[in-house]
């Protein structure tokens, strides 16, 4: 077992690569000016910085440089580019189709824009967690204005096929948004074969710093023109006003332009990664469920539900290995996962479920070391389960009348 | 959100895991929860009839480690207990015995429940026991 604690939950966020804190260190001190200083050098310098990371950034999906505005993370984005495209538009339509297992910075917002008057379809998914491009066909009206759809699902692995859903939004004249945090440097993107015109990403989930991410926002074939959200200097186009965090764009730079180089041998050893803990752990303990698609899913991603232990009290028996649960054992909310529930996991084995985040700095040596304490551990707590001991003995737990508490 | 020692120390090494017979006419049964909620507990004990005092207890949960560490106390406390001073064990005194947060509250609820179940479990069985009698000797 290695001595320190081991990090497996990086779909929730990443360890900030060295390379990327070295190159933001400078524009701290020497390199502090204003990007939007035209009258000296300091600020040109600064503006330099930020054009080069807009290049950085659109070269991981086929963009152009000039089409990357800078935000404050995702939530932002996904806010700019659906509250956006809906003031602007809403001339053209009220209506805009989303999914079920989409993050709560898209249904939120939508949430919101209901409120105000607009029609938001929320669309199921199957049992892996995908949506098809034909329900996208079905749902759009001709009041439709956007359509949303992430690119892969933070809690699962999904992938989406957001080629067809994008091809389809081309045919029928409708804006094609994409919630790509999860898959920038982990999957191909294109934003010209995939007909996006708005796509939303992080830094933090790509090896680079909390706080900053950005929007992609079509330039030509079509235009796409937003209602900005925040108003001030009038910076990135008019669309998002504020003075640029230039370390933290030089980090979110240079943390796409590593996952650019590197994503194709870097997802080959996280794939070989994750298949290792996927088939040790259920290899060896029956009784376990994959959630989302069995190989249509991000390359580090497995989410696995154990049958009679409940999540987060497997989390506390593996307390060196930092993963998720989509429990959710609190007196505020006994819910579990709404993205497990889409897909129709009981909440039962939601309850159970654990997400594995396999990333660039695992090592083989803690995956091994994570199959054997989750084994174990798994089997010390089906010993102290009443759920096992009954299956155990042969009652069918759906006959029993639990008391709802 | 950090446990305290104590549900650690009861989560790794819990007390009095296990079942005893429920078909014994001494032994309370108690299973509360829902595997929906994410937390079920099966909390036994067996009574001594002839001084109604609690000779042992056993529990199996599904749960969080607050809800497994407020099972395993409530088996320790019930042994040595009569089947009346069992009934005034409270949650609060497992949420403060524990250290317990507020989001967590619900286990010791839970445990509070579990032992309740389980005595009325063992009184039934008692009633039942009694009104065969006569007919036995009979
Ligand atoms: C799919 C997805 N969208 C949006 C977000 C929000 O990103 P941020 O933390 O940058 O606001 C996250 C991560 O938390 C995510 O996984």
């Amino acid at each position: 077992m290695p001595k320190h604690p081991i990090y497996m939950d990086n779909n929730s966020t990443t360890r900030c690569d060295p390379r990327v804190v070295e190159a933001m260190l400078p524009y701290f001190t020497e390199k502090f000016g204003n990007a939007a200083s035209r009258s000296h050098a300091f600020g040109w310098e600064a503006e330099a910085a930020v054009e080069e990371a807009r290049e950085q950034i659109a070269a991981v999906f086929n963009a152009g440089p000039k089409e990357i505005i800078f935000t404050s993370g995702a939530t932002e984005s996904n806010n700019l580019a659906i509250k956006g495209v809906a003031a602007m538009y809403k001339k053209k339509g009220n209506h805009i189709v989303t999914q079920a297992t989409e993050h709560k910075a898209v249904l939120d917002t939508c949430k919101r824009l209901e409120r105000d008057g607009f029609q938001v379809t929320y669309l199921p998914v199957d049992k892996y967690g995908q949506v098809h491009a034909e329900q996208v066909r079905e749902a759009i009206t001709d009041k439709t204005i956007l359509v949303s759809i992430m690119a892969a699902n933070n809690e699962i692995g999904t992938v989406m096929p957001i080629q067809a859903i994008g091809k389809l939004c081309k045919e029928k004249g409708v804006l094609f948004h994409t919630d790509a945090v999860q898959a920038v440097g982990k999957i191909p993107l294109d934003v010209e074969a995939m007909g996006i015109d708005l796509l939303s990403l992080t830094a933090h989930k790509v090896y680079g710093p909390k706080g900053v991410g950005a929007l992609y926002v079509r330039k030509k074939d079509p235009r796409v023109r937003l209602e900005p959200q925040i108003d001030g200097g009038g910076h990135e186009r008019g669309m998002r006003s504020g003075t640029l965090p230039v370390p933290m764009i030089v980090g979110l730079g240079t943390a796409c332009d590593l996952a650019r180089r590197e994503m194709p041998e870097e997802s080959a050893r996280t794939f070989r990664l994750r298949e290792k803990l996927r088939t040790g752990i259920m290899g060896k303990l029956p009784e376990t469920y994959l959630n989302g698609h069995p190989t249509e899913r991000l390359p580090g991603n497995a989410n696995i539900s154990f049958a009679y232990v409940e999540g987060e009290g497997l989390m506390m028996g593996i307390k060196d290995v930092a993963v998720s649960s989509g429990s959710a054992c609190t007196s505020a909310s006994l819910e579990p996962s709404y993205v497990l529930r889409a897909l129709g996991v009981g909440d039962e084995l939601a309850h159970s479920s654990i997400r594995f985040g396999i990333g660039r700095f695992n090592t083989e040596t803690e995956v091994d070391a994570v199959v054997d304490l989750v084994t174990r551990e798994v089997s010390r707590l089906r010993e102290m389960s009443p759920l096992f001991e009954l299956v155990q003995q042969g009652v069918d737990l759906k006959t029993i009348e639990w008391a709802a508490h | 959100m950090p446990y305290s020692d104590k549900v650690l120390e009861h989560y790794n090494n819990p007390r009095n895991v296990g079942s005893l017979d429920v078909k014994d006419a001494a032994v309370g049964t108690g299973l509360v929860g829902a595997p929906e909620c994410g937390d079920v507990m099966k909390l036994q004990i067996k009574v001594n009839p002839a001084t109604g005092v609690i000779e042992d207890a056993r529990f199996k949960t599904f749960g969080c480690g607050s809800a497994i560490a407020s099972s395993s106390l409530a088996t320790e406390w019930l042994k040595g207990k009569t089947v009346d001073e069992a009934l005034d064990i409270k949650n609060t005194q497992i949420v403060e015995e524990l250290a317990l947060p507020p989001v967590k509250v619900h286990c010791s609820v839970l445990a509070e429940d579990a032992i309740k179940a389980a005595i009325k479990n063992y009184q039934e069985k008692q009633e039942v026991v009694e009104a065969r009698e006569p007919a036995a000797v009979g």
